[in-house]
């Protein structure tokens, strides 16, 4: 009886996106497949203000939250801009990603995308300076971000293989 | 006559040469995409499209024919919105091969007795929906389809089984004739009218026990709540007045009336309702949600009656465009907003009304509430003109009709609202302090500063109403100063605040906790290790204290210092003091308390009853009516029940995988007893923990019913005696949260229906709240 008829039933809020973390230990197909049962999510272009208190109360309307993680920039050891979300089941992501994705915290548009799972080091920004790499050389004003980016002057051209791509 | 052959505005005739040399299975995937994408958005007309269409499949047939039944059965199933799309589709093609289409029709009936056997019953009422259309498409003869009709009828006559049964085999015959009323009248009206007076008579019979559970405002003014089968039937009674004249459905068939009415119709077979068996789960019944009437939509198209059929059809395509597309929001705001026919109705009037109904449905929502959300926000950016001003009326009157909406949707509006100010702009917080609703629009405030921080609620709200803030999420530390200093217990929370901070070990704080005295003992009684409030409240105001930077900090606090809880909350007591102590420090920052319950249930250290036999004690009295008080009881229940279907899922996988081991083993000449015995003694285990966890489960649920059964009592006989109004809006408030617990938990707690009957649903409760539980028992009877 049952033909699943995919060509309609698409849910392409809960697809895997370009990104993949360079920094991960093993290999493609090793990493697709953690993104692919993954119950963590990373959220990026959150403002630095933002307090673990408020992802709780918005990541919750998808389902019970297991933990959070705020970002962190290396060198002041405050909040730099992104966090991950880890629920205990995948439903509760997927619904995160259909939901919430895209959508408003603290009047700005948040971006989630699956994550292969939390490790210890992965809460410090990666840019030069201590925070994330897109703040180094942002080049546009972001109160909420630090201002302007950190070598706004003297941009260089990175590889897309490093860069977080647009918001 | 001939006709240009289209294809679906792509490559027309050029498909035809390619097919030749593709792969079956690319050429299966193609006539997929052709046939689910008829009827969206083309170049050319629907006409054209599925004249084309039939073509393509007819020459098909020959090498496809199973696949194609197979695609047409299954959006026959899961299409409702483009029905009779496919039922023309249908129709053409049974005019060009008439043995296809007596397959066609083999093979729905076919899978209409699947979906009845598996339970689909929505599935199933689109099927039986599609074979009546396909009389409109000379497909199948109207008599075999009245035949069929009184089959489902005479379910009504059925002894001994439950009243949804019957309801739902009424509703499949009332809700197909907006589409084939006419042409069944038309042939065999005599038979119609004998339908018509059955439906009638079991109508009028029906129990309706369970309506007041499930309407989302009890008031009958401006909007009846009508149950949804009275409803349907006021619908069909206007629709037969107007001698089944029905214009807003839209038939393509009729284009091709020529051509269709040369073709030779197939009879149904005589078709048997399958009979009622214990494991068969019909679909609940309804309430039909009302928001709106033609006096709401001032300008342009007025909107349809309560009881006209187009009302009817217009909800159904709305809700299964949803059905269809929830997942993805952006789609879904576009599908809705192109529905065909719209510049005849007020269609954000209809949109907005149909999602709001979803969103209040009582038992549940069909899907997630967040979705709703976002779809009114990608709605409203689809529409920024148009929308938003429908969003804002339909959001001042439901808060102007707030003291009669159920409980339950109370919160759901609550919830929704300020997450959706939390999107767009606080500044339409203005609706609520025209004429502020305190209760409502302190909790909408504190739901808003959860999603923002206090400070910023404070500057938007204005100053006349500054009554109505939130509380500062402070800390309350009891023995925070010098001044405290007489307190008992305050040396020694002085002394464990600087043993954590310079990191001493478990053993040490114990020890340190020693010397705390038991206000509860005796000082000659050597009990010793008992429980001990005041230890309790010392140790954790100060480790809170030291960990109330952050979430993240007191979870880290409580991991750490497990063990020393467990062992300072050994007993009930000591779990219920635990919880009054964070309440106690945390009663301005209700959100922390919610997080710290959810992590000391999951870490063990309190257990589930404790959480209810708090929050229901008279400490908690005053807080009895707070939102985030029944978020927590929920989110605690929702924990019980994932923690029971954990294991026994463990358990199905366990009794799997022996059963596997053992098919393998029959072939084989290795001894593996030892591994089936391991696997036995883990099976014997996990049957043990099921069991106790079903028994946790179980006296939960009685804790939190027989609470709920001494309150209501006590306030009832009070009022008696006292000769008051038993009808405050505490009792409102307390009456709907105790249906709430059935509403929200109706599956888990249907298994202890027994239990519940007779030990406290009993003959001699109060009549009031007897009735809540009798409407629970008819929402499946």
């Amino acid at each position: 009886m049952s033909i699943k008829l995919n060509a309609l039933f698409s849910d392409s809020y809960v697809d895997v996106s370009q990104y993949r973390d360079q920094h991960f230990k093993g290999n493609r197909y090793e990493q697709e497949k953690l993104l692919k049962q993954a119950n963590t999510l990373y959220v990026g272009n959150l403002s630095f203000y933002t307090t673990e208190e408020q992802v709780y109360e918005l990541f919750s309307k998808s389902g019970d939250v297991k933990r959070i993680i705020i970002g962190l920039d290396k060198v002041k050891k405050t909040a730099c801009g992104f966090c991950f979300v880890e629920y205990y089941t995948r439903t509760d992501a997927e619904n995160a990603m259909r939901f919430v994705n895209g959508t408003r915290l603290d009047d700005r548009i948040i971006r989630t995308d699956w994550d292969a799972g939390f490790k210890e080091g992965r809460q410090y920004g990666r840019g030069k300076s201590g925070g994330q790499v897109r703040d180094e050389y942002r080049q546009d004003y972001d109160p909420a971000r630090g201002g302007y980016g950190k070598d706004s002057i003297g941009w260089q051209v990175i590889g897309i293989v490093a860069f977080k791509g647009n918001f | 006559m001939s006709r240009r052959r289209h294809s679906d505005g792509d490559d027309g005739g050029q498909s035809h040469k390619r097919r030749r040399t593709s792969e079956p299975i690319e050429i299966e995937d193609r006539l997929e995409s052709l046939i689910c994408r008829v009827g969206e958005k083309s170049t050319s007309s629907l006409e054209s499209n599925l004249e084309g269409l039939a073509g393509v499949l007819e020459a098909d047939l020959p090498n496809y024919k199973n696949k194609i039944l197979r695609i047409l059965c299954a959006v026959a199933r899961l299409l409702p919105e483009k029905l009779t799309v496919y039922t023309t589709l249908v129709g053409l093609l049974n005019a060009r091969n008439y043995n296809f289409g007596g397959e066609f029709v083999e093979a729905m009936i076919r899978q209409l007795k699947e979906t009845l056997k598996a339970n689909l019953y929505t599935e199933a009422l689109y099927l039986v929906r599609f074979l009546c259309d396909l009389v409109n498409c000379h497909v199948i003869a109207a008599p075999s389809m009245v035949a069929m009709f009184e089959n489902f009828v005479s379910v009504t006559q059925e002894e001994d089984v439950p009243q949804v049964r019957s309801d739902w085999f009424v509703y499949v015959v009332l809700s197909s004739l907006p589409w084939v009323g006419k042409e069944l009248y038309e042939k065999k009206d005599v038979e119609m009218d004998r339908l018509l007076n059955q439906i009638d008579g079991y109508l009028k019979r029906r129990l309706k026990t369970h309506v007041p559970m499930l309407q989302v405002w009890t008031a009958e003014k401006p909007h009846p709540q009508e149950e949804y089968l009275d409803c349907l039937w006021a619908q069909i009674q206007k629709l037969k007045k107007d001698r089944w004249q029905e214009r807003h459905i839209l038939r393509p068939y009729i284009a091709f009336d020529s051509v269709l009415c040369e073709a030779l119709q197939h009879n149904l077979p005589p078709f048997t309702p399958p009979a009622h068996m214990p494991d068969c789960q019909y679909p609940m019944p309804r309430v039909i949600f009302r928001m709106f009437d033609y006096t709401d939509a001032p300008e342009g198209p007025v909107m349809p009656g309560s009881h006209s059929v187009e009302r009817f059809v217009i909800e159904d395509n709305l809700h299964n465009i949803i059905k269809s597309h929830w997942k993805e929001r952006k789609t879904c705001a576009a599908q809705l907003l192109s529905y065909p026919g719209k510049n005849k109705i007020p269609l954000n009037y209809h949109i907005v009304e149909v999602i709001f109904g979803e969103l209040f449905q009582l038992p549940c929502p069909p899907h997630i509430d967040v979705m709703y959300t976002t779809l009114l926000i990608e709605l409203c950016k689809l529409q920024p003109g148009s929308l938003p001003q429908v969003l804002a009326q339909a959001t001042e009157m439901m808060y102007m009709r707030l003291d009669t909406m159920n409980t339950t949707c109370i919160d759901r509006l609550l919830n929704w609202f300020s997450h959706h100010l939390n999107q767009l702009s606080f500044t339409q917080l203005f609706i609520l302090f025209n004429k502020p609703k305190p209760k409502f629009v302190k909790e909408v405030l504190e739901k808003c500063m959860r999603l923002s921080y206090h400070q910023r609620i404070v500057d938007i709200v204005p100053p006349t109403f500054s009554a109505l803030i939130p509380a500062d999420p402070i800390f309350f530390y009891k023995y925070q100063d010098e001044a405290n200093s007489a307190l008992p217990g305050y040396a020694v929370a002085i002394t464990v605040g600087n043993a954590i901070k310079n990191r001493a070990s478990n053993e040490e704080i114990l020890t340190v906790l020693k010397d705390v005295p038991n206000p509860n003992q005796e000082d000659d009684d050597d009990e010793g290790e008992g429980f001990n409030p005041l230890k309790i409240e010392v140790f954790l105001q100060t480790l809170l204290h030291l960990a109330a930077k952050s979430f993240s900090h007191s979870f880290s606090a409580l991991a750490k210092f497990h063990e020393i809880l467990k062992v300072l909350t050994d007993c009930d007591e000591g779990k219920l003091h635990i919880l009054r102590v964070v309440y106690e420090v945390w009663r301005n920052h209700p959100q922390m308390i919610s997080v710290l319950v959810d992590k000391l249930i999951r870490t063990q250290i309190v257990d589930c009853a404790a959480v209810a036999n708090w929050l229901f004690s008279p400490n908690m009295a005053h807080e009895f009516t707070r939102f985030y008080v029944w978020e927590i009881l929920h989110s605690t229940i929702r924990k019980m029940n994932k923690h029971v279907q954990k294991i026994q899922k463990e358990l199905e996988e366990a009794k799997d995988k022996l059963e596997r081991q053992q098919h393998k083993k029959v072939g084989s000449r290795s001894n593996s007893e030892d591994e089936d015995g391991q696997l036995e003694e883990q099976i014997e285990r996990l049957q043990e923990k099921v069991e106790s966890a079903q028994s946790e489960q179980k006296n939960l649920f009685l804790v939190i019913f027989q609470r709920f059964i001494m309150m209501l009592t006590e306030h009832l006989v009070r009022c008696e005696t006292g000769s008051v109004d038993f009808s405050t809006p505490w009792y409102k408030n307390c009456i709907e949260r105790l249906q709430q617990i059935f509403l929200m938990h109706h599956v888990t707690i249907q298994q202890y229906m027994g239990t519940l009957e007779n030990l406290l649903f009993t003959a001699e409760l109060d009549h009031h709240i007897l009735a809540v539980y009798q409407q629970f028992c008819a929402l499946q009877l």
